[in-house]
């Protein structure tokens, strides 16, 4: 039986061409891989390969006919001594195909008016209960932080850590202190300095089932890796169509440090923030390091970890408990008060919580919201905050323009707008690159007098 | 065991191991044209699977042009006995494989089912990835197939990170990463090369070089053309292979694996390959003339060498051949039937596999 041969699409966007020359005349016999004809597309002149064998039966669309459909019949090919069947309509000469309607596909592809379904509600799990009883330790969050690997590694033999002085050294800032003693260098690995390689290796050795922490000096140092994060690590669940998980942990100081210039001083929430198919981590609290990092690493899906420098030796109460695992995606009321929400994070916190207790000296009484978790971002604990007083600013120490606080603001404005009392306020870092200077470095800097400011501009007091 | 710098390893593979035997061949004595020894079955099965990947590409080009495969399309017609030399040498199913986005070949080089892969290009929910990675996203964790990659290059640290796992836990399989003369010029190709070899990590890297990094031809983009040396200062073994010959692939490959597998950590192959089509669909592959093209069709082709093979032995008739070629078309086909005439992914799709 005669095969069509169809004037081709060769790019994404091309919708009809020239049929520039034909290569093989009615009644050459042609095969897988010859070219029988050369168009000329938009962008330029291409040839077509026959992909079916056989005698050339029948050329419809002549040498130089411009404006050919893609998927129109340019020609006809058979067996050899089979003729043309029956042509469209006797006596008729055959169609330009430039008029021939395109051939109607086998399947009906998208239609355009197919709606987008809803996005799933994602809706966060509360804290679990502390005992009554429990004792608390004081620990700084470099000691939480260890803990946490030190328990998990313990409990799942799949779990790793990888990174720069992670081993032999203990850690540039002592967070792995201890554990090339426990655990050997089977599983605490020093790599050399090559984010980028070390970052995909994490990603492949995740793939196949392992369980990777992979430290960064510091996530400055993770833009040389943050192709393997975003375009590996987040989006082969999707691209697999749910078959390759990929159960990593990306950890590390993220944000401004002090005296170290602009390439060594950025927070990265709002970048990953941004990232379907990650989840994103900046603990403020001890406590709350320990139990997000230990759910960070038993958490299948990719996540990015942002720690603080200038935090770690800070001490907070810990809940002396065997596992203590707090949940992804759930923020905690810092101080419950009536007159306006502060939602900070990480480091933000220092000055959300300073100012708060300065506010309180004005008769000011703020809630503190520490968010913890960047994505799957806790809009409910937000917005019913802001239900109750009306107000709202947000602390943070990135840049302003698509800050973590410019979603904030989207998200209550969306969600609460007829209780606003007035505008949220946005507390940032200066939109410049960090300074070196110690003064210049301060300005950069959200303060305590910023958020005070920004809480009496909502408050209007 | 010491790792010895490629030179001597290039000279101890030829030493001959008693499965392989000389082709003749010297052309370029650089190249490694030393084969591995093929009886009747090898070579039918050869013949079979090479004609699989190039009358599926074959199709694919064609459901491309009719607009039922979108955006980039990457064929492999030409490389086919890279993969199938390759897979020959490998335990499918316990060893990794990693490539880039010119991928379909390798997948059935795997075993993947060529419906699933066909409707995957076509964006039905039959698709490997349900209709949502496409040409360049694939994988299989049957067959240990962990992509499909479309960033040049990103599979490499990746498949040693499967390397890394294997050597984690004990097991003594390997990783198998491909990658273009293009992605060779990666920084993370050097970073990964590294760790591999401090951490004896058994992953097989093995260069396609096709010639050609989409229009740029290796000797404008590389300052080092003899891939099998690009692991020298690492001191990683390498060698060059006519990737052409299907027995002198799975001859190097035998030895790859086998230097891998005993735990000696990475090996290069750099496979002098050739595509036959564009880089992708869209490219009129302006930066070659038609003669060399034609050339390397008339006098090199991989499928076709087999085909003679096959003939002069007397081990096939025309007929014989004729009726696989009836038989491959019949699984292509039925691939593109089901690609076209499935389901696109349910609306719901757009919201599922971004978490766990």
């Amino acid at each position: 039986m005669a095969i069509d041969i169809l004037m081709p699409a060769l790019s994404p966007t091309m919708e009809e061409g020239t049929l520039t020359k034909w290569l093989k005349k009615v009644g050459d016999t042609v095969k897988s891989g010859d070219v029988i004809a050369e168009i000329e597309t938009d962008k330029a002149t291409m040839e077509i390969e026959a992909v079916d064998e056989g005698k050339l039966l029948e050329i419809l669309v002549a040498d130089g006919t411009e404006g050919v459909k893609v998927n129109a019949v340019i020609a006809r090919v058979g067996e050899e001594g089979e003729t043309v069947a029956a042509k469209p309509e006797a006596g008729e000469a055959p169609k330009p195909a430039a008029q021939a309607a395109p051939a109607e596909k086998s399947q009906p592809m998208a239609q355009a008016s197919s709606t987008v379904p809803a996005a799933p509600a994602v809706k966060a799990e509360a804290d679990p209960d502390i005992p009554s009883g429990t004792q608390f330790e004081s620990k700084t969050v470099r000691e939480a932080l260890r803990e946490a690997m030190a328990e998990e590694m313990r409990r799942d033999g799949d779990v790793f850590l990888m990174g720069e002085e992670v081993a032999e050294y203990q850690g540039a800032y002592k967070i792995s202190q201890g554990l090339l003693d426990e655990f050997g260098a089977r599983r605490v690995i020093d790599t050399p300095i090559t984010e980028h390689g070390f970052a995909g290796i994490g990603v492949g050795a995740a793939f196949a089932g392992l369980k990777p922490i992979v430290e960064f000096m510091t996530f400055n140092f993770a833009m040389q890796a943050i192709d393997q994060i975003i375009n590996s690590a987040a989006k082969t669940l999707y691209m697999s169509g749910g078959q390759m998980g990929c159960p990593i942990v990306f950890r590390g100081p993220n944000g401004a440090a002090a005296r170290v210039g602009a390439q060594h001083s950025q927070d990265y929430s709002a970048w990953y923030g941004m990232i379907p198919g990650l989840k994103v981590v900046m603990p403020y609290s001890a406590a709350d390091a320990k139990g997000l990092l230990k759910a960070a690493i038993r958490d299948p899906n990719p996540v990015i970890f942002l720690e603080n420098e200038v935090l770690y030796g800070h001490h907070f109460d810990v809940p002396k408990l065997d596992d203590y695992v707090l949940p992804i995606g759930k923020a905690r009321i810092h101080k419950a008060g009536k007159d306006v929400t502060i939602v900070s994070f990480g480091m933000g916190m220092s000055y959300a919580i300073k100012a708060a207790e300065e506010l309180a000296g004005l008769g000011i009484d703020a809630e503190v919201i520490d968010l913890r978790t960047i994505r799957p971002m806790d809009v409910e604990t937000v917005v019913n905050s802001v239900k109750k007083t009306g107000r709202c600013v947000t602390v943070e120490e990135g840049w302003p323009q698509g800050s973590v606080g410019s979603e904030l603001a989207y998200q209550i404005q969306a969600n609460v707008f007829d209780y606003l009392d007035a505008p949220v306020g946005r507390v940032t870092g200066k939109d410049v690159p960090m300074p070196y200077a110690a003064n210049l470095e301060k300005l950069a800097l959200p303060t305590i007098g910023d958020v005070i400011e920004a809480v009496r501009a909502v408050t209007y007091r | 065991m010491a790792v010895r710098p490629a030179t001597e390893k290039r000279s101890r593979a030829s030493s001959a191991p008693s499965r392989t035997q000389k082709s003749g061949k010297t052309s370029n004595p650089t190249v490694n044209y030393q084969v591995a020894e093929f009886d009747k079955d090898d070579e039918f099965k050869a013949y079979r699977d090479m004609l699989l990947i190039r009358r599926f590409e074959e199709k694919a080009g064609q459901l491309y042009g009719m607009g039922l495969i979108g955006g980039f399309c990457h064929l492999y017609i030409g490389q086919e006995a890279v993969v199938i030399g390759i897979q020959k040498a490998l335990r499918t199913g316990e060893d990794q494989i990693t490539t880039s986005y010119r991928d379909h070949g390798h997948m059935l080089a795997c075993g993947m089912d060529p419906k699933g892969v066909m409707a995957e290009l076509t964006g039905r929910r039959g698709g490997y990835s349900r209709g949502k990675g496409g040409s360049m996203h694939m994988f299989s964790r049957e067959k240990q197939f962990f992509g499909g990659h479309g960033i040049v290059g990103a599979q490499v640290p990746i498949g040693a990170g499967l390397a890394f796992a294997d050597k984690y836990r004990g097991t003594d399989n390997v990783s198998v990463v491909y990658f273009g003369d293009g992605a060779a010029n990666q920084g993370q190709v050097y970073e990964t090369f590294n760790m591999a070899q401090l951490w004896k990590l058994p992953v097989i890297f093995v260069i396609e070089n096709n010639r050609y990094a989409m229009g740029t031809s290796v000797s404008r983009s590389s300052a080092q053309t003899d891939f099998a040396k690009r692991g020298e200062s690492f001191n990683i073994p390498g060698e060059q292979v006519d990737g052409m010959d299907v027995r002198a692939v799975k001859a190097a490959a035998d030895r790859a694996v086998e230097w891998a597998r005993a735990g000696n950590g990475p090996y290069i192959l750099e496979m002098q390959t050739y595509r036959y089509r564009g880089h992708s669909m869209s490219d009129p592959a302006k930066y070659r003339t038609k003669d060399e093209v034609q050339k390397m069709r008339d006098e090199r082709d991989p499928i076709e060498q087999v085909r003679k093979r096959l003939v002069e032995k007397g081990w096939a008739s025309e007929d014989d051949l004729k009726e696989i070629d009836k038989t491959v078309r019949a699984v292509v086909t039925e691939a593109a039937d089901f690609a076209s005439a499935d389901a696109e992914p349910d609306p719901s799709e757009l919201w599922t596999d971004i978490l766990r």
